[in-house]
């Protein structure tokens, strides 16, 4: 892959990196004392490791000229590989925790395996390792298809891609040992966080500089989703990490925010990371790959314009259903649960679009487990947006919260949408990356559909009940008018739960794993193909017709 | 002068607010339903079906 670099490109990239090694350098030296130290090991030997990867294939010779023709798709090849390795690491972890709720002594005594330090691990693993990944890897190469040009540089996607996954990788690490901001979904501490924005503003650049260059007149509906998706997620970030470091040697730092400012900027930032990371990005994958994948194109472009922003204004103000009954004003409260009911229009809106779509293509659905997967990821996301917004409401909410019926919401949203549009997404597109006809196993695909639906399934059906009994428990008086539960009465009753949620999780896991395996294996095809083409060009047509004497 | 406190952010969300909200939905409705951007997005949403796999063709 370094092979497809101009000279200049890969000089640049030995600059960077080894910029890089020394900002690691000077963090191990200058927080020896604090666990930054740690982490500026981890900086030091991801840069020098990417350091000799480059310097191996420095000198290979200097690419063809005529790649600037086609497509620069080696970001996506490697995103979509890493984004399935994330996939596996962040759920295996998913699974342990979940069965540390159900056997709280499989921590092993061990402090880095506690359940505060891995749950992290698991929602950033998901979110940003598995989901973020495939929405890059996915939006370089829906920005080039649709605006029919390349992208501007080649360097600056992988800078984007790679440096993407040293925060990741900054950020998992960090939790293990105990770094943590403790802000949800925020977690990484603000050396990882000025990092994130320097990345991201590359990001939003590459898109911003293929655009410009686009042929095709129109901006298709796709690419206003994942612009959304950088923009906001940026604006997102950058607010809500607003810190001050104890000192430059010290991991730990303070919010700028206090008090119900806190809480409110926090859960501004979590909604709108549920809305724009988890929902418009992957809105974008869904109004590509699936009218490509059925072969029609969406049914209502028009819907597809005002749904989209229904859901970026709309949105916005829904952050403070998050907080009901707390310090936060009472009409703030009213404003969020309003626009979350409201939010309902666009998110079915699109959620239909999807449907309708595929309405008349149902004999492929029966067929395509890839396209299946889109379906049922159109179906949930219908299901979950109509749950979150019943959830918004003060009344429900004061049964709901606290309890497992939000890990059922966010489970439906996160296995049944986000997880299911991006394996269709995926199997969809690795085909088309790596020259073949479909993937390696497209028996392998339908395992893995059915191990990620009924996964999903029990999953999500496990935490409805568990939630709802949890919460009429806490809220059953006996005749004296004392609670007629313990907590720990509660606790022991979602034990059964527990066990059957750690299940479904792990068919979900074992569906990503078997992905992944027909990924790898898709590509180690590819690539036998080419050697083979490759090798029959080199036999002499005439290759019988005079036996070779040793000596010749 | 009103004093720029608490009470008049309150105040200028609570109406101005809406009416940027109400503006910016008729707009969309606007672009959206417009007539003539039909052959536009009819042709948007086909565009991206049967291309050939290279850059400025
Ligand atoms: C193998 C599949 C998975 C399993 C077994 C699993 C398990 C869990 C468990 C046990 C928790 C902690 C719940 C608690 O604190 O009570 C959790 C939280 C969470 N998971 Fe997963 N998970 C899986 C997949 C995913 C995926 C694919 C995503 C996202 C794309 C995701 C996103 C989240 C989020 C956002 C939370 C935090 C929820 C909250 O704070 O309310 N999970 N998961
Ligand atoms: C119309 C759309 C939606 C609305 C109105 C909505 C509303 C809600 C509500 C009311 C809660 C519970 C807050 C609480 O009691 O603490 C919640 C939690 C959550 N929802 Fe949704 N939801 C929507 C869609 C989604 C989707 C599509 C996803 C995911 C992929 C999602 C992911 C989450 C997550 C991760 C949480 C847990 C946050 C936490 O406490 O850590 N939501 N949502």
């Amino acid at each position: 892959m370094v092979s497809n670099l101009t000279m200049t490109e890969r000089r640049l990239a030995v600059v960077i990196l080894i910029v890089l090694s020394l900002v690691g350098l000077t963090m191990s030296v200058a927080g020896r004392a604090d666990l930054m130290g740690t982490q500026g090991f981890i900086v030091l030997a991801f840069s020098v490791g990417l350091a000799f990867v480059v310097m191996s294939d420095f000198y290979s010779p200097t690419p063809d000229p005529k790649r600037l023709e086609r497509y620069f798709d080696d970001p996506t090849k490697a995103g979509i590989v890493l984004s399935m390795i994330w996939a596996v690491i962040g759920m295996f972890v998913g699974v342990w925790v979940a069965a540390l709720l159900a056997w709280p002594d499989l921590t092993f005594d061990a402090a880095w395996a506690s359940f505060g330090r891995l749950r992290p691990v698991h929602t950033s693993g998901v979110i940003f390792g598995f989901g973020g990944n495939a929405l890059i890897a996915t939006s370089f190469h829906v920005l080039q298809r649709t605006s029919q040009g390349g992208l501007p540089d080649q360097l600056s996607p992988w800078f984007v891609l790679i440096g993407y996954n040293l925060f990741c990788v900054v950020a998992a690490s960090g939790y293990l040992i105990g770094v943590t901001q403790s802000k949800e979904y925020a977690e990484p501490e603000w050396y990882a966080d000025i990092w994130l924005v320097i990345v991201w503003v590359v990001y939003f650049l590459i898109y911003i500089r293929t655009l410009a260059r686009r042929k095709e007149p129109h901006i298709y509906v796709a690419n206003w989703y994942y612009m959304a998706f950088i923009l906001v997620v940026a604006v997102l970030h950058i607010v809500n990490n607003l810190a001050v470091p104890v000192s430059f040697g010290h991991a730990k730092s303070y919010s700028l925010f206090s008090g119900v400012q806190d809480a409110m900027t926090q859960w501004w930032y979590g909604h709108n990371a549920v809305a724009f990371f988890l929902t418009a990005g992957f809105l974008g994958m869904m109004y590509y790959y699936l009218p490509k994948r059925a072969g029609r194109p969406i049914y209502s472009y028009r819907l597809s314009i005002i749904s989209f922003w229904g859901i970026t204004f709309m949105y916005m103000w829904a952050g403070s259903h998050h907080l009901h009954y707390t310090a936060l004003p009472q009409w703030v409260q009213t404003l969020g649960m309003t626009f979350s009911l409201v939010l309902l229009v666009p998110s079915w809106a699109s959620a239909g679009n999807a449907l309708a779509t595929l309405n008349g293509a149902w004999h492929k659905v029966r067929d395509d487990a890839t396209l299946r997967f889109m379906m049922v990821a159109a179906v949930f996301y219908g299901l979950a947006t109509f749950e979150g917004s019943f959830m918004a409401i003060r009344a429900v909410n004061s049964l709901s919260h606290y309890t497992d019926w939000t890990v059922g919401h966010v489970h439906a949203g996160a296995l049944g949408w986000v997880a299911m549009i991006t394996f269709g997404s995926i199997y969809a597109l690795v085909p088309w990356m790596w020259k073949r006809e479909a993937m390696y196993s497209p028996k392998l695909v339908e395992v893995h559909f059915w191990l990620a639906l009924s996964g999903t399934i029990i999953y999500v059906f496990t935490m409805w009940n568990s939630g709802i009994i949890q919460g009429l428990m806490w809220r059953t008086y006996n005749e004296s008018g004392t609670l007629a539960y313990s907590f720990i009465d509660s606790v022991s009753a979602m034990h059964p739960y527990y066990i059957a949620r750690t299940f479904g999780g792990l068919l979900f896991l074992l569906g990503a794993a078997v992905g992944l395996y027909n990924v790898l294996m898709t590509i180690r095809a590819s690539r036998m193909e080419l050697a083979q083409a490759e090798g029959d060009a080199d036999i002499p047509l005439v290759a019988t017709a005079r036996a070779v004497q040793p000596g010749e | 002068m009103m004093p720029l406190d608490h009470g008049t952010i309150v105040a200028f969300a609570k109406s101005w607010g809406l009416f940027y909200l109400i503006a910016m939905s008729v707009g969309v409705m606007v672009y959206a339903l417009w007539p003539s951007n039909r052959t536009r997005f009819d042709r948007a949403k086909t565009s991206i079906l049967d291309k050939d796999d290279k850059p400025w063709s």
